[in-house]
């Protein structure tokens, strides 16, 4: 116990950097997720085909080999990228597909149903789209959209073993220094993990249970 | 909402050409793109040659190196994950016969207990065991994979348990079987079957995640391609080695999705009943889990 509170600030560090981890991957993988779903189901062939080939191509490659694409191929490529900027890139294009999956999955829930009512009583497309069948499909997407979130969470750990120094690497650090007091110190690192996943774990099933139900 | 055509009106004649237009263009633009990537990497870096150059990929001419990524790697990788799978579906049906309990002093320590679980990064399970257990690194990433993937695939086959119609527990309660007996020889069969696409999902989730293995330093794919080989042959490979072990970790992966899809579409055509489809598989959960929780406060009890 006295080495987790001895190294209190250094923890926090490690926790500020998951946390800055989560929201910019985070944020930047809802971008390219919402692109990638909107060229899905756009009435484009191209574009279809090729989100399509990209959810399939990144989803089936394990995230190590992602980031060890930002390592590898972007710098041949003439990136010229910090540590931080890399595995900002390679968790949000990792994520990406997940995000895409689960927007797709929210609007194809929607019944046929209500986008045919809505165009039988004389609703346009922009209509039909922004006032039936989005908002029914928003209230489908946000659990999982939670969930992927959570995935991204324990997935900076491994961005944490290859760049920056997150909450996992310094576990790692701090276990490696005290090796008497292993059990507690990967408990704390286990802690702060906990304190991310579970709250947002929580507000998923309240969600569901709130709002999938009612429909 | 499948059937998006029903957003718009049928396309006319000059809609139609629009789209081929827009089509056309961004096709070229998205192979300008991949154009342009291929050709930088092909091009000469300095005194060096491109990346393409026969001479970079020269180690792949020795059978020794194909051999040491086939036996040890690839190896190395499928037999974790097979050895994973196996006890991560025990744990799974373990879990949700657990988690499903009448009584409550077995379900709320079990679902705490799975929350922890499932709230955790397996690389930190992995790190944990191989410590504080000392189990080798094989056993390391086994035990967290199967643990992590175990609770997973336990909470899908509880959303399957469920859905289903409460007629399947009432007939087996009817004919004298005893509870448990009517949830293992008659509905857990019927959930398993249901819910086997989204577990094969899993399992590829799984197949993935063993390439964490690298990270706690247990010798895979990766860990054969990316850092032994690499080594040996030096830096002038690394391309050639990312590239070789990225087409061995689709070629699985892919070839698992496959599966999972055509068993998806087996047992729908089987059964006549929708089933889930891995590639919506939150929306299936979560019409299991909403399920779940309507039945619960119908009945006032835990989940059945």
């Amino acid at each position: 116990m006295d080495a987790v509170i001895e190294n209190l600030p250094l923890y926090l560090e490690g926790f500020g950097t998951t946390v800055l981890l989560l929201v910019v991957s985070g944020l930047a993988a809802l971008v390219i997720g919402t692109l990638v779903a909107a060229m899905r189901i756009s009435p484009v062939a191209s574009l279809r085909w090729f989100s399509t080939g990209y959810t399939e191509l990144v989803r089936n490659t394990p995230l190590t080999l992602v980031l060890f694409f930002t390592a590898i191929v972007l710098p041949i490529l003439g990136s010229r990228l910090d540590f931080v900027t890399a595995a900002f890139i390679g968790l949000s294009v990792y994520t990406s597909p997940f995000i895409a999956e689960a927007l797709r999955s929210g609007i194809n829930g929607v019944p046929v149903g209500q986008a045919e009512a809505a165009r039988s009583v004389g609703f346009g497309f922009a209509q039909t789209v922004g006032l039936i069948v989005l908002p029914q499909a928003f209230r489908m997407t946000v659990p999982p959209l939670i969930n992927v979130f959570i995935a991204l969470t324990k997935n900076t750990s491994v961005a944490g073993a290859f760049f920056v120094v997150d909450l996992f690497a310094t576990g790692r650090i701090l276990a490696n220094d005290r090796g008497d007091a292993v059990i507690p110190i990967l408990l704390g690192v286990a802690t702060f993990y906990l304190l991310i996943t579970v709250p947002l774990g929580l507000l998923a099933a309240r969600l569901e249970r709130r709002w999938v139900v009612q429909r | 909402m499948t059937g998006s055509s029903v957003l718009f009106d049928a396309p006319g004649p000059v809609a139609r050409r629009r789209s081929r237009i827009s089509s056309i263009i961004g096709a070229v633009l998205i192979l300008a793109g991949l154009g342009w990537i291929v050709v930088t990497l092909a091009a000469p870096k300095g005194n060096l040659p491109g990346y393409f150059d026969p001479s970079r990929w020269e180690p792949f001419t020795n059978p020794i190196v194909w051999e040491r990524i086939f036996t040890v790697g690839v190896w190395g990788t499928l037999s974790a994950a097979l050895t994973a799978s196996a006890f991560a579906l025990i744990l799974g049906t373990v879990f949700s016969l657990l988690r499903s309990a009448q009584t409550a002093w077995i379900r709320i320590p079990t679902a705490v207990v799975l929350e922890f679980i499932r709230g955790m990064p397996v690389l930190l399970m992995m790190l944990f065991i191989l410590l504080v257990l000392s189990t080798g690194t094989f056993w390391a990433v086994v035990a967290a994979l199967s643990l992590y993937n175990g609770v997973l695939i336990g909470e899908a086959l509880r959303a399957g348990l469920a859905s289903l119609p409460r007629g399947q527990r009432e007939a087996g309660l009817s004919l004298g079987m005893r509870p448990m007996q009517s949830k293992i020889l008659v509905e857990f069969p019927q959930a398993f079957r249901q819910m086997l696409p989204i577990i094969i999902a899993q399992l590829v989730v799984l197949l993935k995640d063993t390439s964490l293995g690298y990270i706690v330093g247990y010798v895979e794919l990766l860990r054969v391609t990316m850092n032994q080989l690499a080594t040996f042959y030096g830096n002038y490979y690394l391309f050639s080695f990312y590239i070789v072990a990225l087409v061995l970790y689709l070629i699985m992966n892919l070839s698992l999705s496959w599966v999972a899809r055509w068993v998806s579409r087996r047992t729908a055509s089987k059964t006549g009943s929708p089933t889930p489809n891995p590639d919506e598989e939150n929306e299936e959960l979560l019409k299991g889990i909403a399920t779940a929780n309507a039945e619960r406060r119908q009945t006032g009890k835990g989940a059945i």
